[in-house]
């Protein structure tokens, strides 16, 4: 267990190195314009243009640029090219928006998904199956920025049932922190429903039928029993690494689009926001926090893994 | 999907066929076949899959509709225009910036957006580079997923360590997180490999960046499967007459992964219209004025205030031709997959 903890930070400092290598050399190999240019606003002289590029580095070799940004993302000093405010405090600023949009999202996601995946598996075939099925096919087929800005039109905007963006932090009014953030939870789930509640259906269909299921109900339990302990619990261990694995994606940024259409100012939308204005340290900060949770929840899922299924070796 | 999950695609390996054909009736009959009875059978994906066709149909004839029935171009402002309808003239936008609703005739049969462009015209326009860019990027995926894929997995070794590492580092990154970087980036510059220059506002950039970003999606599960088919007898046999490897992937392996590449491909199509529509919403994909379903989608939520048609209208659109086909493709995996249909007939 120890070993497999170290082998895996090991493992993740390699990633996250390869990702900031990567993410680098998007925003800098590839021809964007002179970063300078942008920061120097309307018709600068060659002269102006020269002291920006000495002060901020652009003249250093592309690997020195690498490393002097690496460094100040670790010490703390990334500062934006375009608002030149300082990068981990806005991403500080936003994470506790971003936490709350993936932890709200991810248990009703969880749940629906849960109730809604056996259901179907227990009626399998039947209409209500059939229909159901279409409809989890229905939340993956929409564009989560197009469901959401209808919510916010006509849920919000309309007949007002919901309040239209804005965000209340939780240690301040937890009811109305819950209130605000409904919509956005209801928009990102919509789609994780409909993925986990298909593969959880299948899964009950193929555990089903195994023997200790068939044992289960010859010892005379219940089939609310059997269907509870012995069919969902063996069908969730493939869910439970999807759904850390995407709990880290939103947790990381990954919930751009969501945070985008609601107004969140969440970690998402900052990114979204700095990609547009080619403003690379911040981005870069932010592929660093998300790469940090989807792996971090990646190693968390194969711990808890071999936990659930004494089968699994950690090596 | 989209937009925003870790993984997108779950197909369960390579189907597991004898079960049905040791019935007596279907036996006999080749794997293909026996897919095609499963399809045909399964209703529901067939009339997802007409009405595929028929979206792809309409989208093509859309010179036809602007020049013939709506008279007008997917350009063409008509702010200061008037339009009857049901006997009264109304204006295309009103003088306070309103554009007209459905009309149900020829002219703006779905109404006008703010710069007075009939919306059915760009639908259709809209359409045909959303569709195009679908298809051109699944076709993309599929081929280079296939060779990164088959050498991976052939070659093994050093070869296989380096596409699979390097698939692993595209994967950790959120498919739209990269999606917008690459698409933000190149479309200041456009892109220049050797000889070849793409320019920025190409409609090329958005297919290569969303091929790009799906390769890992498919190219693992195509690795895993030819790890496995390397070792079947029959390709031993086949290296035991002398056969090179260039041989053996093509006449040996790539012929046991077709029916993995034809379930992919529906979905696949699938999730780059929907990408496609995420990018163009957060201005990274196809570039204005150009229509696309995304950048109608993106504009018409910008303006949903003015007009909630504006955003529904491309948005049901999008929704439509995305369902049929993940319903179709759906009943493509089941028919290739029989393990799924099995359970249902208990």
């Amino acid at each position: 267990m120890g070993r497999f903890i170290v082998r895996r930070l090991f493992g993740m400092l390699l990633v996250l190195f390869a990702i900031s290598i990567l993410t680098f050399l998007i925003f800098n190999v590839i021809p964007n314009g002179d970063p300078a240019l942008r920061m120097a606003g309307r018709h600068p002289t060659e002269g102006q243009l020269e002291t920006i590029r000495q002060q901020w580095g652009f003249d250093k070799p592309i690997y020195v640029q690498y490393v002097k940004t690496m460094q100040k993302v670790f010490s703390g000093d990334l500062v934006s090219y375009s608002t030149q405010l300082d990068v981990d405090k806005e991403i500080l600023n936003d994470a506790p928006r971003t936490f709350s949009l993936a932890i709200g999202a991810a248990i009703m996601w969880m749940f629906f998904a849960v109730a809604l995946g056996l259901y179907t598996a227990m009626r399998a075939g039947k209409f209500a199956d059939r229909s159901l099925t279409v409809l989890a096919l229905i939340g993956i087929s929409m564009p989560v920025f197009w469901i959401g800005a209808l919510m916010n039109y006509y849920l919000g905007f309309r007949w007002k049932i919901f309040p239209n963006g804005g965000y209340v932090p939780l240690t301040k009014d937890p009811v109305q922190w819950a209130y605000h953030l409904l919509m956005p939870w209801t928009a990102l789930s919509l789609l994780f429903i409909g993925i986990y509640s298909r593969i959880l259906r299948s899964n009950v269909l193929d555990t089903i039928n195994d023997d200790y299921v068939r044992t289960a109900r010859a010892k005379g339990l219940s089939e609310r029993r059997v269907m509870l302990r012995h069919v969902l619990r063996n069908s969730m261990i493939p869910v439970i690494s999807l759904w850390g694995l995407d709990f880290g994606a939103v947790l990381g940024g990954g919930a751009i689009l969501t945070e985008t259409v609601f107004d969140l100012q969440g970690v998402g939308q900052y990114a979204a926001e700095s990609i547009g204005q080619l403003d690379v340290p911040p981005v870069l900060a932010i592929t660093m926090f998300g790469a940090f949770f989807i792996v971090l929840l990646n190693t968390v899922v194969d711990i808890v893994y071999a936990w659930l299924d004494p089968r699994i070796r950690l090596t | 999907m989209a937009t925003e999950p870790a993984t997108e695609f779950t197909f369960e390996g390579p189907a597991a066929f004898e079960e049905e054909a040791k019935r007596a009736k279907v036996a006999g009959l080749g794997p293909w076949r026996l897919a095609l009875r499963r399809l045909r059978r399964n209703k529901s994906a067939l009339a997802f899959g007409a009405l595929f066709l028929v979206i792809v149909g309409i989208c093509l004839a859309a010179p036809y509709w602007a020049h013939h029935v709506a008279h007008t171009d997917p350009y063409k402002n008509h702010l200061t225009d008037t339009v009857k309808v049901g006997g009264k003239t109304k204006d295309v936008v009103s003088p306070d910036g309103t554009p007209i609703g459905p009309t149900w005739h020829g002219r703006f049969f779905l109404g006008a957006d703010t710069n007075g462009r009939d919306i059915a015209v760009r639908l259709l326009y809209g359409g045909r580079t959303s569709l195009l860019i679908g298809f051109g990027a699944s076709l993309i995926t599929a081929l280079l997923s296939i060779i990164f894929g088959v050498v991976a997995g052939y070659f093994r070794g050093i070869t296989d360590a380096v596409i699979a590492r390097s698939l692993d580092l595209i994967w950790s990154f959120p498919v739209i997180l990269l999606g917008v970087a690459l698409g933000t980036a190149l479309a200041l510059g456009g892109l220049k490999i050797g000889p070849i220059a793409i320019q920025g506002d190409s409609k090329l950039i958005p297919i290569l960046i969303i091929a790009v970003v799906y390769i890992p999606y498919m190219a693992r599960p195509i690795r895993g499967q030819v790890l496995g088919l390397r070792e079947k007898e029959f390709v031993e046999a086949a290296r035991a007459q002398g056969a090179g490897p260039l041989r053996i992937m093509f006449t040996e392996i790539l012929p046991n992964l077709s029916s993995t590449i034809v379930v992919f491909l529906p979905l696949m199509i699938a999730n780059a219209i929907l990408l496609e529509a995420a990018l163009s919403f957060l201005g990274a994909g196809v570039r204005p004025p150009n229509p696309s379903w995304g950048t109608m989608i993106g504009d018409g939520v910008e303006k949903i205030i003015t007009g909630p048609h504006l955003a529904i209208v491309p948005g049901l659109m999008l929704v439509l031709t995305v369902l049929s086909l993940n319903v179709f493709g759906d009943g493509v995996r089941d028919a290739l997959d029989p393990r799924a249909k099995l359970h249902l007939e208990h």
